[in-house]
Order: structure tokens, then sequence, then C-alpha cells
């Protein structure tokens, strides 16, 4: 069994938190001490982020941890590696969260078998709609590799019924239309679309984009399967670059949110 | 022929590679202009404003100075530079202008490369009662200061863009962002026959007025149809603009001419057609300039309308099936070309026009005989003055 699949079992009716950090900022090695370092505060899945160069559906904090990343020379073959070296110490569920671009240009049947071969749980690609999605998703069946599609504020009832069936591992629930990146307020539209999309799937939703705060974490998970924090999670490492401490501190921070 | 598919596919190219928020816009989108396309109220305001207050139809100009330059080719000159605020950006522009209204948004947002698109749409919204935000690179700002200056004056707000190369890709990038932040009342006008399903078609069947014309012009003063077709390629509007109604005439050969920027081997060009691998970026699957880790490469072209690391998917797709063939030519070139139609013609091209201009050069030297050729014209120069004073 997947080990997403595997985690919501285990979770039972506790909601899973999620954390997503950028690969490679500040640099890779951090990145594998924060993975490793989540797993004991309370973070049930994490989703690397793989820098791109375009990343339009990102708002500016994890665009300049994109760029921060790929000036470090991160690449996609590199954060393979380092996923197969934190599965030596760790069985944390790791998706991927990337542009589709650097997929297709990897190869899909190709990215599916190196990813999974890495020990990679699951990928999430923002610009990859489940229409253009199907060779993709054929391969990731294969080899029991988590698709985890999309629904939106704006997402119709029609729409819905086909993404939960694209989707795999979980469901992502963008909270507002827009991009990545805090926000004061989280609109209350998503209590109404996942009732709608419940009707059609017991497969978990998750909800993320602009969730930032212990109480914002705490309100969504009373609807929602699990919360996913980005953007405040890369500011904290970005508020600690060069700190000694950077990796105890956001630690700190992520369990802070995931109580 | 039929292109695209009913999923926005051009044989594998094309598509609609965007986040989910947008995904029922676009659908809207797609419902909305096909019913268009078969309106005759639509077409008939549509083609008002395309003669009333663009002023078309464009002249199909013999260029017979020219002709007697290059000797082997007789040039006709697809006047699109004619047209109000001097570039052909505006037979689209007032198209999804007219779309967004059907549409009831409020808003339109623009990316911009040269600033002849933000010209167009700023334009466009004005006559409409519209409000306008337009995205440009800060390094287009800075060369294309006149065209900055002519947005406003519309009563557009330009946002200058800091990210990435600081060009059309980052601006497009920045209002794709604006888009899916602001989608229940924006409309985006995309510039070119580029973005997501519906785009490419839509513009592409909005420009297409302009092959439409100079064929019927053509065969009216030539009694026949014409052995070349040149257009410049950036995101390739102008040029599908031009080659689409002659998609059948099989004899008829279109060539699309890229920027190679500094020279292909430099890698300082856009030569996207010639040089790129197939990828997908801002909405559609088609060829890009990129890594080997599918990273997009900054373009470079000292034309700021062609300095963009795509192009339009049914642009690769004529590639692939032959239809079209795609070639280069240098800054430098373009340069020349620019000066070459301002002696020879009285007609100052802007930078992104000159580079068809420059290719005509090697075409001439190419041919057996005397061949005819339509060059699209496609905007003017007045706003490349100033940056190129130095170098000439």
């Amino acid at each position: 069994m997947n080990r997403i699949d595997q985690k919501f079992q285990e979770l039972k009716k506790k909601k899973a938190f999620i954390a997503f950090i950028t690969a490679g900022d500040p640099n890779l090695q951090t990145t594998e001490e924060l993975v490793l370092a989540f797993e004991g505060a309370g973070v049930d899945i994490v989703e690397l982020g793989i820098p791109f160069s375009d990343p339009l559906a990102d708002g500016p904090t994890i665009q300049a941890a994109s760029q921060r990343s790929l000036q470090k020379g991160t690449t996609l073959e590199k954060v393979f590696d380092l996923v197969q070296k934190i599965r030596t110490r760790s069985q944390i569920p790791i998706c991927l969260m990337m542009y589709y671009n650097p997929i297709f240009h990897y190869g899909e049947e190709r990215f599916v078998a190196r990813a999974k071969a890495c020990g990679v749980d699951g990928v999430i690609v923002p610009d990859l709609p489940p229409e253009e999605a199907k060779s993709l998703i054929r391969y990731a069946r294969a080899k029991d590799l988590a698709t985890v599609f999309f629904i939106a504020p704006t997402t119709t009832q029609s729409r819905i019924k086909h993404i939960v069936q694209a989707s795999s591992g979980f469901i992502y629930y963008v909270s507002i239309a827009g991009v990545t990146g805090a926000r004061q307020n989280i609109p209350s539209s998503y209590v109404k679309q996942i009732q709608l999309a419940k009707r059609y799937t017991k497969k978990p939703i998750c909800v993320g984009f602009g969730i930032s705060t212990p109480a914002q974490v705490k309100a969504i998970g009373k609807m929602a399967d699990g919360v996913i924090v980005g953007s405040a999670i890369v500011s904290e490492i970005f508020k600690n670059k060069g700190n000694k401490n950077l990796v105890g501190n956001v630690s700190r921070f992520v369990k802070n949110l995931s109580k | 022929m039929s292109f695209p598919d009913k999923h926005g596919h051009f044989g594998e190219f094309g598509g609609k590679y965007v986040p989910e928020t947008l995904m029922a816009l676009l659908e809207d989108l797609e419902n909305v202009y096909a019913k268009l396309k078969s309106d005759k109220k639509f077409k008939s305001e549509f083609e008002f404003y395309l003669r009333e207050y663009a002023g078309r139809p464009t002249n199909l100009y013999l260029a017979k100075r020219l002709s007697t330059y290059f000797k082997t080719l007789k040039i006709y000159l697809k006047r699109e530079d004619l047209l109000h605020t001097g570039a052909h950006k505006i037979n689209n522009t007032l198209g999804q202008v007219l779309v967004a209204k059907q549409m009831k948004k409020t808003r339109i947002i623009a990316e911009t490369g040269a600033g002849q698109h933000g010209v167009a749409t700023a334009t466009a919204a004005a006559l409409m009662g519209l409000e306008c935000e337009i995205y440009m690179g800060a390094e287009d700002i800075e060369r294309q200061a006149l065209n900055v200056f002519r947005m406003k004056l519309l009563g557009a707000k330009v946002n200058p863009v800091t990210s990435g190369s600081k060009t059309l890709k980052d601006a497009m990038n920045e209002a794709i962002r604006d888009w899916v932040t602001n989608v229940s009342n924006t409309f985006y006008i995309i510039g070119s026959v580029a973005g997501p399903h519906p785009y490419p078609m839509m513009v592409r069947d909005f420009q297409s007025v302009i092959g439409r014309e100079a064929r019927k012009q053509f065969v009216t003063k030539e009694k026949k149809l014409p052995d070349y077709l040149v257009a410049c390629v950036g995101g390739g509007s102008n040029a599908m603009g031009l080659f689409y109604s002659f998609f059948n005439d099989k004899r008829v050969k279109m060539i699309g001419v890229e920027a190679a920027g500094h020279g292909l081997s430099s890698g300082q060009h856009s030569a996207t057609l010639t040089e790129g691998a197939i990828g997908v970026l801002h909405g559609s699957k088609s060829n890009l300039l990129q890594t080997k880790d599918g990273q997009i490469k900054i373009a470079h072209s000292i034309a700021a309308g062609l300095d963009y690391p795509g192009v339009g998917p049914e642009h690769s797709y004529f590639k692939k099936v032959g239809r079209a063939q795609y070639v280069s030519v240098t800054d430098q070139e373009a340069i020349g070309g620019l000066k070459l139609l301002c002696k020879q013609e009285g007609i100052i091209p802007a930078l992104e026009t000159s580079h068809a201009i420059a290719y005509l050069e090697k075409l001439a030297r190419k041919v057996k005989g005397q061949k005819s050729v339509i060059v699209c014209l496609s905007g003017r120069g007045d706003k490349d003055v100033a940056s190129i004073k130095n170098l000439i």
C-alpha cells in the first residue's frame, strides 16, 4: 500500500497536517534535515516543491524560494537522490509538488518509475488538469504513485466528479481563487465545495493555499481531512537563513501549527 | 481543415495546462465563443469596429523599389502598420474586448512585450469603457518608454514585472497570477496565438482577417496566388493571421521568421521553433527554449515583441506537418532590414517586422526566376526609434 493511503488509514478521524517546503532552499542538506525533523513535529505528509523557472501558480514567497533553490543548482534528479537518502531513515509520506514541464521533459513513464524507485509516494502538478493528465495517470496507477488533483472554489459540479475520480492519495482543495501565499481570511466557500465533493468520493480532501496560522489550521481541520501549509513555513525557513538553529526553529514553528 | 480538435489540440500541441481555478472559466469562454463565432450580430459588430475604428481593410502595397532592389522578388506589403495604434494587434483586442463584454467582465488585463499589444488592449478597453491593467517586464518598460506613456494616456495601469528575465515571459506569468486571483470579474486578453485553449484558436480567428484580405487583394491584382508568405514570429499572431487563410493553398510556401538575437550559436536568441524542444508553458504544449532539466530559458531579441521562449501551438503544428518553414535572422540583420525598408520605400517598420524584411535578402538569393511574396508588415517602427538611435 502507498504510504499516503496508509497514513490516512492510521489517522482515522484525526486530521492530516501536510507541510510544503521548497526542496533545496536554502540547500538540499537542510531540506533533508527538515523532512526528518518534521516527522517528530506532527507532520503527517511532506510536500517537496521542485523549483521551476516560471511558477505561475505561486505567490511571491514560493517564487522567491524557487529562485533561490535554482540558483543553488537544485534539479529534479538531485531531489530524487535526496528522497532516496531520506528513505533510509524515515517512512514519512512524500509528495512532489511541481510544474508539468520538467515532468514532460523528463518523460512521464521514466519520471514515474524513477520517483517510485526513490520512495516518492505521490505527485501534485498545479498546471496539469486531469484532462491533460491521462497518460501520466496511467503510468502512475501502474506503479501505485498517487496523483493528487485540485478542486477550486470555481470548480463546477461536473468537473468535481471527474477530478475526484482522477485523484489518488488525496484531493487538494484550493481554498481561494489565487496563487499560493498567506492570507488573513480564508473564504468559507470551502465548506460547500467539500460537502459537494464528498458526495462523489470517500478519498480524503485536504485544504491548502493561504493557510498560515494555528487558528486557521484548527478551523479548516473541522471540515477537511487535512490541512496544507506552505508559504508560512517557507517564510519561516527564510527568516532563519544562516541561523544554526534553523531546523529546530522551523520545526517548533511547524509543531505549533500542527498541534 | 478543422484545428484545433474540441479539446484544443493541434495534433500533439495546444491543450489547456492551467491551474484548476481557471478551468471553469475557460470552459465558459469556449462555450460563449463557440456561440459568438456563428452569431451574425457579433460578426457584424466586430467587422464594424475593424472597418470604422481600426481602418480595415489595410492596403496590399506593391513595394516596387524594394522589388527592384532584390531583382528576383516581387514584394507586396500587407500594411497592418497603417492600422489604428500602429500594428496588427488591434484586430485581436477589438475581438476579445467584445467577447469580454458578452461575458459581462468589467476588468481587462493583458501582458505586453513591445507594448504594441498593451497599447491595443488599452485602446480597446477605453473604447468600451472598461478598467484595464497591463503587465510589462521592467526591461521592456525601459526600451519601450513611448508605448508605456501611450498606455497610461489611454487610462491603463501599467504594472512593471521585475521577476525572472523582466520581459514578456514574466509579464505573462504575472498576468496569469492576476487572472487566477480575479477570475470572477476579469477578462485576460492574450496578445498572441498562445495560452490555453480556446485562446490560440480565438486569436487566430480574429487575426485571420489579415490573410483573408491579402489573399483576395493579391488574386485581384495578380490573377494568381503568391509563391511565398513571409512574417515574423514571436508568439506568432501576425504570421498565423496571414498564413491561416492560405493553409489549403498547398503551393503557397509559408515562412515564419524568428529572432536569432546575437546568433543561434550564442545561445542568446528567441528562435523557439528553430532551436527549441516540445514543452508546456503558459497553458499550452508547444516548442520551448528550455534547459536539459526542463527549466525555461531566457530568450533574447532586440525586438521586445519577439523576446519570448515559447510560440503558439499551431505554429508547432504547422512545422511538424511541414506546412510552414521557420527560419531566423539576427538582431544585426533585423536592423539592416529596418534601414532597407526606410530607404527603399519610406516606411519605418517595427523591429519585430524588420526580421521579416531582413529575411527577404536570403530568400531573394535562394529563389529561381522571379517569385511573388506577401510580407506581413505587422507594425510600424515609431516606438523603436528612440531605442535604436544609438545602434544605427
